[in-house]
């Protein structure tokens, strides 16, 4: 250390919690809320300044929150906060396109009518999801926010685990818990490897602005480079989430706004009449990367960096806040059952609850990708004609909206709007 | 360097150490008591909760309640019970699991009162506890009655006592002496003797002979598809639990 008398002081800094998270996304301050309200204080680190993270302009970027997240938001709190700006999703339509010769004849037409529950999910603008967090966790006093800060390392014994932060002070808890993505770094630090693949497509995401109304249906269109959805954003807007081969994404991309609308429009015909932009344009590459454990002593893993997944049905935060579900069951459990809730014993339950669930969506939707990424005419016929039968099956149909509402399996009690 | 405050011997420290490892290692050799325990736990509080109206959720519930865990082990129930703030003596007639407790307790941040005695002899010192709990205990010893007497006279008038036990039947000899100790190794061959084994119908009659109103009997049921065990109100075929009050 450089110097001495500095470090000495910084060193004497510590702040304990019963519980330390890492990562201030949107998985960490839904697990964070839903455990102080079930009386654990909590500290959530961010190495992005609060001030930043609320920045209220609109760039785009937009979740499909599943009726059963939606539920989650609703037992933590959160829900009220983003209501107003929450589009249901009332139908699902979903398509095998072919750019250029206009879509199939058969298609799945998945309405929330066929479920009693309610709309299927809400497009919510990440903007607005983050601001609600935020301000959520402000006013619970059992949260303190350590933001502009990163770890340095961490360490654990047998009572808890002890974090170092790159200003040299020290936060000690009883558990850590990684929100903090694909790239988890408290991952990384616990010597918890990761499993995965890279697939040679590359998501593109924009927000459109349309001529007519999109009546809450959200659309999907198979194509060969890759999936394409049109989810509805309130107003006349909708969220665009396009697949394409990696190389051509990135010149897609790279397109002027003109061009690249050009190249956007054919692939889904004229049925919202005339389109533009309606924020940035972002792409993700698309890989899919499960560490190879969810938990280690004092340690456990949630959303991304537990299993950072194919965005395909946009069940990326839906998993995680599963995940956010299962964990603060869990946790809360033992907890008032007197157990150790860093002890290994507990935690494993939360991984055994998540573990099959997140693999069997990860395969799922690997499989899905390249079912539906695909040309060639025999599959081309099977698929079209699985869609039909799906469609013509009123039973098949509702256990896919289910699916779609997130309403199936073994479900944490917060997603279903329960308290713990 | 500071002396370790329960140390005899620095070899046997490090020796303890790994026994506590290997007690609290949750794929360990005591992994079927890992698996029961969250069953227990959930029990014990409930009832606890109920007999002296505590609620689970808040911080400590049991703060103010002094608990006896009687053959306490390597401490998997008097931790959780001090983690809740109860006042927690652990005995165990076996001397060679406390100091693996201990030494898991300090580890803890824990404060357990451990001790190598039978509950008869602290019923004659004259000890008196709120929660008296005998989990997995009745089979093993040589006189369940004068066992069950010692301990209705630990409690004071209104406590509270927890038994837990292995029915007897050709059912639960199979599943706990076949099943699980010659099939699975879950337990070493002998742990159990089958014809110490008590059926609820007389563990209730020795509970009333010791003095104790039995007020509530479950069953703790192993499903061998779901690989985890539950509560259940009519199956008490094999594994049951029971509480009774001291009346006063």
């Amino acid at each position: 250390m450089d110097n001495p008398e500095r470090a000495r002081i910084l060193q004497g800094m510590t702040q304990a919690s019963d519980i330390l998270i890492v990562g201030g996304g949107l998985n960490g301050p839904a697990l964070a809320l839903a455990l102080a309200q079930t009386g654990h204080s909590v500290t959530v680190i961010d190495a992005l300044d609060v001030k930043v993270r609320k920045n209220a302009a609109f760039d785009g970027r937009a979740y499909a929150l599943a009726l059963a997240s939606q539920r989650l938001l609703a037992a933590i709190g959160a829900w009220d906060r983003v209501a107003e700006h929450a589009q249901p999703m009332l139908e699902i339509k979903v398509t095998d396109g072919h750019a250029g010769t206009g879509p199939s004849p058969f298609f799945m037409h998945f309405d929330h009518a066929e479920i009693e529950e309610g709309p299927m999910g809400f497009m919510v603008e990440d903007r607005h999801l983050r601001r609600a967090f935020l301000d959520a966790m402000a006013e619970e006093p059992r949260i303190t926010q350590l933001s502009g800060k990163t770890v340095v390392s961490q360490q654990a014994d047998t009572t808890g685990v002890t974090v170092t932060l790159d200003d040299g002070s020290t936060v000690n808890s009883r558990l850590l818990i990684g929100c903090d993505g694909r790239r988890s770094g408290t991952a990384d630090r616990a010597g918890i490897k990761r499993t995965g693949w890279d697939y040679d497509q590359t998501a593109l995401v924009c927000a459109i602005e349309h001529e007519l109304p999109h009546h809450g249906i959200a659309h999907q269109f198979f194509m060969p480079p890759g999936p394409l959805a049109i989810l509805p954003l309130t107003g006349n807007r909708s969220s665009i989430v396009w697949s394409e081969r990696t190389e051509a994404a990135q010149q897609i991309n790279a397109l002027p706004e003109d061009e690249y609308l050009q190249v956007l429009r054919p692939r889904f015909g004229d049925f919202l009449g005339d389109i533009h932009l309606a924020g940035d344009r972002f792409t993700y590459p698309l890989n899919l990367t499960i560490a190879n454990s969810f938990v280690a002593d004092r340690l456990a893993l949630v959303g991304d960096a537990a299993h950072g997944m194919h965005p395909i049905a946009g069940q990326g935060l839906n998993a995680g806040l599963r995940d956010v579900g299962a964990l603060a069951e869990v946790l809360t459990l033992a907890g008032r059952r007197g157990e150790d809730i860093g002890s290994l014993m507990v935690l494993e339950r939360y991984q055994e609850w998540r573990r099959f669930d997140t693999a069997a969506l990860a395969m799922a939707t690997d499989v899905f990708n390249k079912l539906f990424s695909n040309d060639n005419p025999l599959l081309r016929i099977g698929r079209d004609v699985g869609m039909g039968i799906v469609g013509a099956l009123p039973g098949l149909r509702r256990g896919f909206v289910r699916e779609a509402a997130g309403l199936t399996g073994d479900l944490p009690k917060l997603l279903q709007g329960q308290p713990i | 360097m500071q002396a370790h405050p329960n140390t005899v011997d620095p070899s046997e420290i490090a020796k303890f150490e790994a026994m506590a490892a290997e007690w609290w290692d949750p794929h360990g050799k005591f992994k079927p008591l890992h698996m029961l325990n969250p069953c227990r736990l959930d029990y014990i509080t409930q009832q606890i909760a109920g007999e002296f109206d505590r609620d689970l959720k808040s911080p400590m519930p049991f703060e103010g309640l002094r608990l006896l865990d009687i053959g306490c082990g390597g401490g998997l129930l008097s931790e959780p019970m001090a983690r809740l703030g109860a006042e927690v003596v652990g005995a165990d007639a076996a001397g060679g699991n406390l100091p693996v407790a201990r030494i898991h307790a300090e580890q803890s941040g824990l404060q357990i009162d451990y001790r190598h005695t039978t509950a008869e002899d602290m019923a004659a010192a004259g000890e008196q506890f709120d929660v008296v709990l005998n989990m997995e205990v009745v089979e093993h010893v040589a006189d369940p009655a004068g066992f069950l007497t010692a301990s209705q006279q630990l409690l004071r008038p209104g406590g509270l006592l927890i038994c837990s036990t292995i029915n007897r039947n050709p059912k639960s000899y199979a599943m706990a002496i076949f099943g699980a100790e010659v099939v699975m190794r879950w337990l070493p061959r002998g742990t159990h003797e089958w014809n110490k084994f008590i059926t609820p119908e007389e563990l209730f009659d020795l509970l009333r002979q010791a003095g104790l109103d039995p007020v509530d009997r479950k069953g703790f049921v192993f499903n061998p598809i779901l690989w985890s065990w539950s509560i259940s109100d009519r199956d008490l075929s094999v594994n049951y639990v029971t509480a009774s009050v001291k009346p006063g």
